[in-house]
């Protein structure tokens, strides 16, 4: 979105404002925020991430009336159009019921729709592994698209290995757990 | 679950600063305070704090407390319910960076766990269930990931939590998610701020996917040329990178400072020493002193500090006046609440007092 002053900068301060019972909202570069009295928003970073989000949540997809706002939350019952007026969700399983909408702003908030830190040490090597596997798939993927098939094959074989080995794991977890609670 | 617990902090003891994190200085203390480093997480299938019910939240305290057993550092610290502490101890513990404004403002059934030097600390029920904190003096982001990824190995030994393939560890906030990593440093900048050069450079650190607040954190004001630089972005980068980028933005705040203290040393001397010998001259006198000028003066005797001029006090004792002159401090030290006017001549006193035993 272009800077509503200027209209050459993209617009990274957003501010809404009541005035005589009425909301405006102004989209601003960072120099005409300055040029309009806006600098300590500017400088003092007072502009919090949640402010921006619950803008970004609502100007991706619209909550209010839409249909997209009545989405609700099959395990907390937060409705969309709640989550975009707070930026907070409701429970983990809110990241399973709104992820078409979440991706976009995560895509927009951190550059990433994609977990590459710290996995539970309960799950770490699993999750590891099917990390790896994801990624082999992508390179696969591309690969083809270049039409370097000797390349492909490789992949495609680590991408076999490791599902075996993720599979030998996962049964080995279930007797495990069955014996425990046997 | 709160009745048989101490309702009170062991405040005689906290406001000893013997053995405390903050009482040592650390790597590159003369223009860093400190390092925090915070981790969020959540109970796998639980709500979280914002929409659950008090019950579920009563729950959450209780696992947390279960847990919190199997943590070393809080061993010999029970868990400290919000709703059952006073106010005044609260903004106490604000003060101490270990609890947020909104946990301090809440009560109900918030709690906090913190290690005996208070380095270590876990609040729970805040935004989160769980935010664990480490805080260390000076520049060590790499020390204190390290400790606070250990709390949270350790609690989870007993606890579950929320994660996915695709995000990460599942926080309330979709600014949190993945890592649920926000690591801090506190810098002093006087003297870019003295050349007016401040704005340019930190205008460069937002553009770097890095945040710029005040004093307490987010929503709070910049004073007395403390700024805190944080990460943002906890998707799609390991904690290491999000930790080595911060680094390197933070060593590049300090050469800057350092080439604006030059320029002050050889451009403007006689006008810095004398607004340094009048801060001193203000904390050896003066009979009223608000907060907001405390720290206004801290900053200028520490820049004197930094830039070498002779006859000033040890760093060491500007931070301690900086953390014991607080309000909260000041009303607990003297065992009652006091107006803002009583305050102020408290912390005059105060401060008289620690120069003259200071400047020995």
């Amino acid at each position: 979105m272009k800077c509503q002053l200027c209209d050459v900068a993209e617009a990274t301060i957003h501010v809404k404002e009541v005035k005589n019972d009425e909301v405006t909202e102004l989209h601003m570069c960072e120099k005409c925020a300055r040029e309009k009295g806006y600098h300590s928003m500017v400088e003092k970073g007072t502009v919090s991430i949640a402010s921006q989000l619950v803008w970004m949540a609502e100007n991706l997809y619209p909550g209010g009336s839409s249909q997209v706002g009545m989405v609700k939350c099959t395990e907390c019952g937060l409705k969309y159009s709640e989550f975009t007026k707070t930026g907070r969700l409701g429970c983990p399983h809110c990241y399973e019921d709104f992820g078409t909408q979440l991706r976009a702003i995560l895509r927009r908030v951190h550059g990433s729709v994609r977990h590459a830190g710290k996995a539970p040490g309960k799950e770490g090597s699993q999750f590891e592994r099917r990390r790896q596997i994801q990624q082999l798939h992508e390179e696969l993927e591309r690969a083809i698209e270049r039409e370097e098939y000797e390349d492909a094959a490789r992949i495609r074989d680590e991408i076999r290995q490791l599902e075996t080995a993720a599979g030998e794991d996962a049964t080995a977890t279930a007797s495990n757990g069955s014996a425990a609670t046997g | 679950m709160t009745q048989e617990k101490p309702v009170h902090l062991p405040v005689g003891e906290m406001l000893r600063s013997e053995g405390k994190w903050f009482a040592g200085d650390g790597p590159q203390s003369d223009a860093i305070l400190s390092t925090r480093v915070r981790l969020a997480r959540n109970l796998k299938d639980v709500r979280f704090p914002g929409r659950a019910l008090g019950e579920e939240l009563s729950g959450v305290l209780h696992r947390v407390e279960n847990a919190a057993l199997g943590v070393q550092a809080f061993q010999e610290r029970a868990l400290r319910e919000m709703g059952a502490l006073p106010v005044l101890e609260r903004q106490f513990l604000l003060e101490r960076h270990l609890i947020s404004y909104d946990l301090a403002s809440s009560g109900g059934e918030c709690g906090l766990l913190f290690s005996e030097n208070e380095a270590l600390s876990v609040m729970v029920n805040e935004e989160d269930h769980i935010r664990i904190q480490a805080l260390m003096p000076g520049l060590q982001l790499d020390e204190a990931y390290e400790a606070a990824n250990l709390v949270d190995d350790q609690l989870e030994s007993s606890l579950e939590w929320a994660f996915s393939d695709d995000f990460g560890y599942l926080t309330a906030c979709p600014t949190n998610v993945g890592t649920g990593l926000r690591a801090s440093v506190l810098v002093h900048l006087p003297a870019l701020v003295l050349t007016r050069k401040i704005k340019k450079v930190l205008t460069g650190v937002t553009q770097v996917g890095l945040a710029v607040r005040g004093f307490y954190g987010e929503g709070t004001d910049v004073i007395g040329n403390f700024f805190q630089i944080s990460n943002q972005i906890t998707l799609g980068e390991k904690e290491t990178q999000a930790l080595l980028n911060l680094e390197r933005v933070v060593r590049q705040l300090l050469d800057y400072e350092e080439k604006a203290r030059d320029v002050l040393l050889k451009d403007a001397v006689h006008q810095i020493r004398d607004k340094v010998m009048r801060a001193v001259g203000v904390f050896t006198h003066a009979q009223l002193l608000s907060s907001q000028e405390t720290i206004g003066l801290a900053s200028a005797i520490r820049l004197g500090i930094t830039l070498g001029l002779d006859d000033l006090p040890p760093v060491a004792l500007i931070n301690e006046i900086l953390h014991c002159s607080q309000p909260a401090h000041l009303q607990l030290m003297a065992g009652h609440e006091m107006s803002s006017e009583e305050r102020n001549a408290h912390r005059a006193e105060l401060i008289r007092k620690k120069m003259r035993e200071g400047m020995n």
